[in-house]
C-alpha cells in the first residue's frame, strides 16, 4: 500500500500578538490527517479556520509550533520534494512587470527543462487556462480572475504528483469556476492527488472523494461528503400539483407551501404513506418524492454556530 | 547555483522594467551642465571639480538605490505575496536570497559603468584627453561599487527581520557609522572605563569600514592608490557581504510569511 500523499501528526500553529508578542493566538490545533494517494481531498471551514494556514504549514511557507508533516512520503521541509508538488497559493500575486508566458516560463527554470521544452509547456497551459490570446500582456492589466488562471497554470506546469490548490475557485466568474473543476477532474483522472481548500460547500460536494471540516483551528470531521454528515435522512419533501377543481385537506394545506406551479411538502418518514394517500384522495398529482438529508452546508453551519454559541459562552463566564 | 541565477536574472529585469535605471537620465544631465559651466569658470581646477562631482553623483545615486532597492528586494516580496508561488518550487531560501543580492549586484555594477562612463565623456569634453592617471577614477568607481554591494547586503539583512522604513533607517544609520570606523579606532576614551573602552574596540571592528572606500581626493587629484587597499578592500567587501548575507539567510529561512 503507498504511503499516504499527505499526513499531519498533531500539527499545530501559534502566532504570538500583542504589543511585546506575549499573547498567543491558536491558527490551528493538534492537526492529525491523511490524504491518500489519488484521492481528491476538499479542506473545508469558514474564513479563519485555519485552512490556509495548514496550507501554508506543508508548503513551508510558515512553520509549525508542533507537530510534523509529511508529504510523498517525505518531511514537508524538504524543498527538493517541491518537484512533485505544485501549488496555488491564495488570491495569488505574481511579478506584474511579466507577461502570464514570461512568469510561466520563470517558474518552468526552476524545474530544469530546456528552453523548447519550456516553451512548449507553456502555451500548453495557457491554452489550458484560457489565456492563451493574453500570454503577452503585462500580469498588471490583469483582472482577479485571470491571476487565479496564471496560478492555476504555474501550479501544474511541471506535471506534479500532488496539487495543493488554495480556494481555487475564488474570484472566478461560473465560467472560470467551471473549467477549474474539469482541470482538477482532469488531474484527477489523470491520478494526480489534489489537496484543496475551499469555502463553497457544492464544489467540495461535486469534486472530492473526502472532505475535512476544519473550524476554530480544529479539524471537526473527515469523510466522503456523503457519509460525513450521515447517511441517514431526516425527513421527506413531497412535489405536488393540484387539479382545479381538487381541495386539499386542511392537515396537508397547513404544511405544504406553494412551489411554482405546484406545491412543496416535507414531512417525517412516517408520516409519508398517510400524507400520500391523503394527497391520492384529494386528487393531487405527485410529481417528487425525495429523501431530506443534511447537506455539508448543514453540518458545515451547526459547527461555526456551536463554535459561537462556545465562543459566546466563554465570554459570559470571563464578565 | 543554477536557481540563483534564474532569481538573480529576474531580478535585473525587474530593475530594468521598473526604470531603477533612468537615473542615468539624471546623472547625463548633472555631467553635461557640469561640463558646460566648470568649462566656463575654470581655473585650472576643472578636472578635480568633475571628478570630486561625478564621484560624488555616482555614489550617492547609487546609496540610493542599494537602500531603498536592497531593503524592497525581500520585503516587497513578503507584503505582495509573490514569494508563496516561488518557494513552491524546488528553491531553497537562501537560494532566493543570494539571488536577489546577486540580481541587484548587477544592476549596481551595469549602473554604475555607465555613470563611469558618462564621467569620463565630461572629463574629455572638460580636458579634451584622457590622462593615464585617471585610471585612478575607476579605482575609486571600483570601490563605491563594492562599497554599494555592503550596503545592500546590510540592508536585505534588516529588511528579513524588521519593517522597511526601520530596515532604511537601520542601514542608513550604520552606513554614516561606518563612514567613521577609522576615527573611533584611534579614539581616545581614556576617561572610560576599560570594559567600555574594550567595548568600543570591538564595535569599532565589527562596524562595517566605509572610510576605506572613499579615495575620492586621490583621485581627482591625480594620486594613485596602494594595490594593497585594493586587495584589502575587495576581500574585506566580500568576506563582510558572505557574513552578513549569511546571517540573513539564516533569518529568512526560519521566518514565517504572511
Amino acid at each position: 500500500m503507498p504511503a499516504p500523499a499527505i499526513e499531519t501528526e498533531n500539527l499545530s500553529k501559534e502566532y504570538p500578538h500583542g504589543f511585546l508578542h506575549l499573547k498567543k493566538k491558536t491558527s490551528l490545533e493538534g492537526l492529525t490527517m491523511q490524504v491518500e494517494d489519488g484521492e481528491v481531498f476538499g479542506l473545508l471551514g469558514p474564513n479563519g479556520a485555519g485552512k490556509s494556514t495548514t496550507i501554508k504549514l506543508l508548503m513551508g511557507i510558515i512553520f509549525p509550533t508542533a507537530g510534523s508533516a509529511r508529504m510523498l512520503g517525505k518531511p514537508a521541509s524538504e524543498v527538493s520534494m517541491h518537484r512533485d508538488i505544485g501549488y496555488l497559493p491564495e488570491q495569488p500575486y505574481f511579478y506584474d512587470y511579466l507577461t502570464a508566458t514570461e512568469v510561466l516560463d520563470y517558474f518552468a527554470r526552476f524545474h530544469g527543462y530546456s528552453a523548447a521544452e519550456r516553451a512548449e509547456r507553456v502555451q500548453k497551459m495557457l491554452k489550458k487556462v484560457g489565456l492563451e490570446t493574453a500570454g503577452k500582456i503585462q500580469l498588471r492589466k490583469y483582472s482577479k480572475g485571470m491571476l487565479q488562471r496564471v496560478g492555476l497554470a504555474q501550479a501544474i506546469l511541471h506535471d506534479p504528483k500532488l496539487v495543493i490548490l488554495d480556494e481555487p475557485m475564488s474570484g472566478l466568474d461560473p465560467v472560470g469556476r467551471r473549467e477549474v473543476r474539469d482541470v482538477i477532474l482532469e488531474l484527477k483522472n489523470a491520478g494526480k492527488t489534489i489537496l484543496f481548500s475551499t469555502h463553497i460547500l457544492p464544489d467540495a460536494e461535486m469534486l472530492c472523494d473526502r472532505v475535512g471540516v476544519i473550524a476554530g483551528g480544529r479539524l471537526r470531521g473527515v469523510g466522503a461528503p456523503g457519509t460525513i454528515v450521515g447517511v441517514k435522512a431526516t425527513g421527506m419533501e413531497i412535489l405536488f400539483e393540484l387539479g382545479e377543481s381538487a381541495t386539499l385537506p386542511e392537515r396537508i394545506r397547513a404544511q405544504a407551501a406553494r412551489s411554482g406551479t405546484g406545491y412543496r411538502m416535507s414531512v417525517t418518514e412516517n408520516e409519508l404513506y398517510p400524507a400520500l394517500e391523503e394527497l391520492r384522495v384529494a386528487g393531487a398529482r405527485i410529481t417528487s418524492v425525495t429523501q431530506i438529508k443534511p447537506t455539508l452546508e448543514d453540518f458545515f453551519m451547526e459547527l461555526v454556530g456551536k463554535d459561537r454559541a462556545q465562543a459566546a459562552a466563554v465570554e459570559v463566564g470571563a464578565q | 547555483m543554477s536557481r540563483v541565477l534564474i532569481v538573480a536574472r529576474n531580478t535585473f529585469r525587474e530593475a530594468v522594467r521598473d526604470r531603477v535605471l533612468y537615473n542615468l537620465v539624471f546623472f547625463a544631465f548633472l555631467m553635461m551642465a557640469s561640463a558646460v559651466i566648470v568649462g566656463q569658470i575654470s581655473m585650472d581646477i576643472e578636472t578635480v571639480v568633475m571628478i570630486s562631482l561625478g564621484l560624488s553623483a555616482i555614489s550617492l545615486i547609487g546609496l540610493l538605490i542599494a537602500v531603498f532597492t536592497g531593503v524592497g528586494l525581500v520585503s516587497k516580496e513578503i507584503d505582495k505575496r509573490t514569494l508563496h508561488a516561488v518557494l513552491a518550487k524546488p528553491l531553497q531560501r537562501w537560494e532566493f536570497l543570494i539571488g536577489k543580492f546577486a540580481g541587484l549586484a548587477v544592476t549596481l555594477a551595469v549602473n554604475t559603468a555607465a555613470m563611469a562612463a558618462g564621467l569620463f565623456l565630461a572629463l574629455w569634453l572638460v580636458k579634451h584627453s584622457i590622462a593615464r592617471g585617471d585610471v585612478v577614477v575607476l579605482v575609486a568607481v571600483y570601490f563605491i561599487l563594492l562599497k554599494l554591494m555592503l550596503v545592500v547586503a546590510l540592508a536585505m539583512l534588516f529588511s528579513c527581520f524588521t519593517s522597511p522604513l526601520l530596515a532604511i533607517l537601520f542601514t542608513g544609520g550604520l552606513y554614516l557609522a561606518g563612514l567613521f570606523v577609522s576615527e573611533l579606532r584611534v579614539l581616545q576614551l581614556t576617561n572610560l572605563t576599560p570594559q567600555m573602552q574594550k567595548f568600543f574596540k570591538v564595535i569599532s571592528y565589527v562596524l562595517p569600514n566605509f572610510g576605506n572606500y572613499d579615495v575620492m581626493g586621490a583621485a581627482a587629484h591625480g594620486r594613485g592608490v596602494a594595490g594593497t587597499l585594493i586587495l584589502h578592500n575587495t576581500l574585506y567587501a566580500l568576506l563582510y557581504c558572505a557574513i552578513v548575507l549569511s546571517a540573513a539567510a539564516v533569518i529568512f529561512s526560519r521566518k514565517d510569511l504572511k
